[in-house]
Formats: structure tokens, C-alpha cells, sequence
């Protein structure tokens, strides 16, 4: 055979083969989804695990998420006052730029790629496991459905805890910017709240980093328990699938930012 | 009863059930035997739902498992307790709640004094003491989390108990106590039950009758003195090899059903 047909026939079986892999996916991936909607008539199993669930995520996460967002404000802050030095453009601006830059694109993005590792690695990690384990085999022999056990615990106490972090981050982010906007720049109270003011659009910069926490605890739960939910071949599976759980988590989160900036704000 | 019909099953390129016919009948106990890695985990989790044939038929009492719809299935598996081969347990739960989410019954489950009761109940058919239920997976040895697994899966009461390697792994002396308990829970709750293993000596012990699957097809099935009497190469190989003539010595019996009517569960 030449080596140009064998090539040829190469890249077509290669080919075929990714695009079966995609599809079994989507397939998978509709049909997990299917299976989470028709889980939440279920309750009594999910509500319990949730909370214990929430708890252990919430708490778990608070320290790195304010640490995070803490440097996130100052250092934007910081950086501000470096750009408007020489006096063209007032100090007070800078108030608005942490503000919004915290409101509208650090508090969310940053936690929810800090969570993606946090939470993500740790549910993939966690279903993974217990895939390569046969417990999630086990809890299907007992008659028991490990949607409702396992995974809409995961993925609803994300969706609650994951926009309360963000916001709570954004909250971080902005008094931290201050403290430095005050010790570095010089700047009081009554400015900088100015700036932050001057710039501010209104309700919709809040409801524009809620509606992005909702897309970004989506993206940080559900892609990572149906990673780990289909771990397969033991111990590397695992770690392989902690790895692809991350990001793959990360870069949806990044597209949907992009995504909704567009949608949302019109730009 | 469970049937197996022509069932065939490959994963990728790699067949592993070619065209398998096997039954069990009420009450009785079947071990399937054969080589690691031959199929016999596959065949046993067709029985359950946990894998679907790519032909064939599995019928379990009447109920043909591969066009059970989510419902129908779990409440056909609230009938069938599944022991894995590495016991499977939850390690984020205590051994209590491991054998309590074995109770299938939705409203019993619930029934937290029924639940302690059970538990202990459990917990002494497969000889562990009851201050057990307080530890985790990781705290036990290799036997008590095979027990733990064997308590879980009688929780619900079961009619039928399948067994994944029982005493894989386990040195004699402790395969001896699991092959001792499959025995006992034959005689005292008299289940059917199916046990893929390995180990030709326990399946002698505790089978009424015996399977051997060979090659993705079962080469051969009768209760132990028809296996030991069978002229089949295959099975004269796998039974000299695994039983190291300890058969051609000690004609072991076929285990007496006559007492195998045992206690209500």
C-alpha cells in the first residue's frame, strides 16, 4: 500500500473514531441531564445530602476564596493608581475601577477557577473513585439511583454555595481595593466611594455577576461529576479524570464569560 | 429462578460471552468457575442490570432484565443482594449505614429502630460483633469488609444473593470463615444463590451445582460428581490445575439440599 493511502486511511479512522467519541458523549451528557431532572422529584434522598454536602464545600472553600479575592482588589487598586499617575485623570477613578472590575469580572471569574480546582478536582476525585471502587455499582445492586444519591447532592449545593462565594468574594474584593486605594494612593472613603459610584451601572452590575456565579457553579459542578461519574481503568482513570474535570471546568467557565459579556452586556 | 439465554457480550474486540446458556433454580446454589479474567463477573452483573447483553436473553423470574424499564429494575434488584468482589462498601459511611442503605424497603429504611435492629441482626448472621457498626471501611481487615459486604447485601431480605469472588484475595483460613458463612446463610435463610470464583475447593463445598466457564461459553455444568466424572479436557485441565488433584483423593460430596430450607429472612 502506498504510503500516501495509508495516511489517507489513517487520519479517516482517526477522524471517525473522535467523532464517536463526541458523540457518545453528547449522548451521556443529554442523558445524565435527563436523569437529574427526573432525580429532583426525589427529595427526601437529595435534600439531606445536600446540606452535608453544602457545609463541607462552603466552609471548605471560604478561605482561599477571600484570600484570593482579597489580592484580587488590592492588586487592582494598586495598578490603578500606577495607570493614573501624572494627574490627566482623577484618583477617584480608581474607586470605580475596582469596583467594577471586581463586580463585573475578578469576584466571579477568579473564584469560580479557584473553585474549579477546588470543588471540581474534588468531586471528579470523589465519583471517580467510587466508579473505580464499584461503590457506585454497589448503590445501583441495592436499587438505589446514584443520581439522586450521589450527584444531585454535589451539584444543587454547588449551585447554592458556589453564587454565595462569589458574592461574598466580590465583597472581599472591593474592601480589600479600598484598604489598598487608602494606604498606597491616598485615597479616603468618600472618593473612592465616589469613583465606585461614577461607574457603577446601576442593580444590573449585581444581577450581571449573579447571573454569571449561576453559570460558573453549573460549569464547576456538573462537568466534573459527569467526569468522574464515567471514570474508567482505576487509579491513573482517576487521576485522569481529576485532571480533565479541572480543565474542562476552566475553560467553560472562560467561554461562558466571554459568552454572556457579550449576550449581556451587548458589546 | 434465573435464566441465561444465548446471552453474548463483547467489549471492543475482546469477546467475552459468546452465545451462554446458564440457570439456577429456586434454592439452589450454583458456583461458576473458570479462569481469571474469563467472564465471569460480566455474567453474574447481567444477572443484576449492570451490564446489558448485546444479544441474548437474562430472565429472572419471569422478568426479562435487559427491556426492564429504571423503575421496574430497581424494584427487581431490591430482590437480589450483590456481594463485590472487594466489598464495595462506602468509605464515607460507618458500617451501620453501609448495611442500613442495604434495606431497600423505602418505608423500613426509614424506620430508624427497625434499622438498629436489623443491623445487629445482620451483623450477627455474618459473625461480627455489634460494636463493628460504629467503624468505617478503612478500619476493618480484608474478611470483615467481605462480611460487611455479605451483611449489606442480606439487609433487604433478599431472594436472591449473588456472590462476586467471596474469598478472593483472602488467605485459607479466612476463605474457610467465608465459605463457612456462605453455607450457613444457605441453611439459615435459604436463599439462591450464584458465587463466581475461583476457588474450586470452597465452590465443592458450598454448590449444589457447578458451572465452568470456558472461552466465553460454558464448557460444563452438573452438580460435583457429574464435574468430576466429565471427560472434557477443559475441565479436566482447569480442575487439575486449580484443585491440585485433591479431587482424584477425597470424592467430596455434592453439598445436601435436603437442609438448605432454613429460617424465614
Amino acid at each position: 500500500m502506498r504510503p500516501s493511502l495509508a495516511a489517507a486511511i489513517d487520519l479517516r479512522r482517526h477522524a471517525g473514531r473522535g467523532f464517536l467519541r463526541v458523540t457518545s458523549h453528547a449522548g451521556r451528557f443529554t442523558a445524565l441531564v435527563v436523569e437529574l431532572f427526573r432525580g429532583l422529584a426525589e427529595w427526601r434522598i437529595w435534600l439531606p445530602r445536600t446540606f452535608e454536602q453544602a457545609q463541607n464545600i462552603g466552609y471548605g472553600s471560604l478561605p482561599i476564596v477571600l484570600l484570593i479575592a482579597g489580592f484580587a482588589g488590592a492588586v487592582t487598586a494598586l495598578q490603578s493608581g500606577y495607570q493614573l499617575e501624572g494627574g490627566f485623570v482623577p484618583l477617584y477613578y480608581a474607586g470605580g475601577v475596582v469596583t467594577s472590575g471586581v463586580i463585573l469580572e475578578l469576584g466571579p471569574v477568579l473564584t469560580a477557577l479557584i473553585l474549579a480546582g477546588r470543588i471540581g478536582a474534588r468531586y471528579a476525585a470523589e465519583l471517580g473513585t467510587m466508579r473505580v471502587t464499584e461503590q457506585i455499582d454497589a448503590l445501583e445492586s441495592l436499587g438505589r439511583s446514584p443520581v439522586t444519591h450521589l450527584l444531585l447532592p454535589r451539584i444543587i449545593s454547588g449551585i447554592v454555595v458556589i453564587p454565595a462565594l462569589i458574592m461574598i468574594a466580590n465583597a472581599m474584593g472591593i474592601a480589600s481595593g479600598f484598604f489598598a486605594s487608602a494606604t498606597a494612593l491616598d485615597l479616603n472613603w468618600n472618593d473612592f466611594t465616589y469613583g465606585a459610584r461614577y461607574f457603577f451601572k446601576g442593580p444590573f452590575d449585581l444581577w450581571y455577576s449573579l447571573i454569571k456565579a449561576y453559570f460558573f457553579s453549573l460549569a464547576v459542578t456538573v462537568i466534573p461529576c459527569y467526569i468522574g461519574y464515567n471514570t474508567q481503568q482505576g487509579a491513573e482513570g482517576v487521576g485522569r479524570a481529576t485532571t480533565t474535570a479541572v480543565v474542562a471546568a476552566s475553560v467553560t467557565i472562560l467561554l461562558l464569560d466571554t459568552t454572556l459579556a457579550k449576550v449581556l452586556l451587548g458589546q | 429462578m434465573i435464566e441465561l439465554r444465548q446471552v453474548s457480550k463483547r467489549f471492543v474486540d475482546n469477546v467475552v460471552l459468546d452465545g451462554v446458556d446458564f440457570d439456577v433454580r429456586q434454592g439452589e446454589t450454583v458456583a461458576l468457575l473458570g479462569p481469571s479474567g474469563v467472564g465471569k463477573s460480566v455474567l453474574l452483573k447481567h444477572i443484576i442490570g449492570l451490564i446489558k447483553p448485546d444479544s441474548g436473553d437474562v430472565v429472572v423470574d419471569g422478568l426479562h432484565v435487559p427491556t426492564l424499564k429504571r423503575k421496574q429494575l430497581s424494584q427487581l434488584r431490591q430482590r437480589i443482594g450483590y456481594v463485590f468482589q472487594n466489598g464495595a462498601l462506602f468509605d464515607s459511611m460507618d458500617v451501620a449505614e453501609n448495611i442500613r442503605l442495604g434495606i431497600t424497603d423505602d418505608d423500613l429504611y426509614r424506620d430508624w429502630k427497625y434499622c438498629r435492629e436489623r443491623v445487629r441482626e445482620c451483623l450477627r448472621l455474618v459473625n461480627l460483633q455489634p460494636e463493628v457498626s460504629v467503624k468505617f471501611p478503612g478500619e476493618l481487615s480484608g474478611g470483615m469488609r467481605k462480611r460487611v459486604g455479605i451483611a449489606r447485601a442480606i439487609a433487604g431480605k433478599p431472594t436472591y444473593l449473588l456472590y462476586d469472588e467471596p474469598t478472593s484475595g483472602l488467605d485459607p483460613v479466612n476463605s474457610d470463615v467465608i465459605d463457612n458463612l456462605v453455607e450457613k446463610l444457605q441453611l439459615e435463610i435459604g436463599v439462591t444463590s450464584v458465587m463466581v470464583t475461583h476457588d474450586v475447593r470452597g465452590a465443592f463445598r458450598t454448590a449444589d451445582r457447578i458451572a465452568l466457564l470456558w472461552q466465553a461459553r460454558i464448557r460444563a455444568m452438573g452438580t460435583a460428581e457429574e464435574i468430576l466424572a466429565s471427560q472434557d479436557p477443559a475441565v479436566q485441565q482447569f480442575l487439575e490445575r486449580d484443585f491440585e488433584m485433591q479431587i482424584s483423593q477425597q470424592r467430596l460430596p455434592t453439598k445436601s439440599r435436603a437442609s438448605a430450607h432454613g429460617t424465614e429472612l
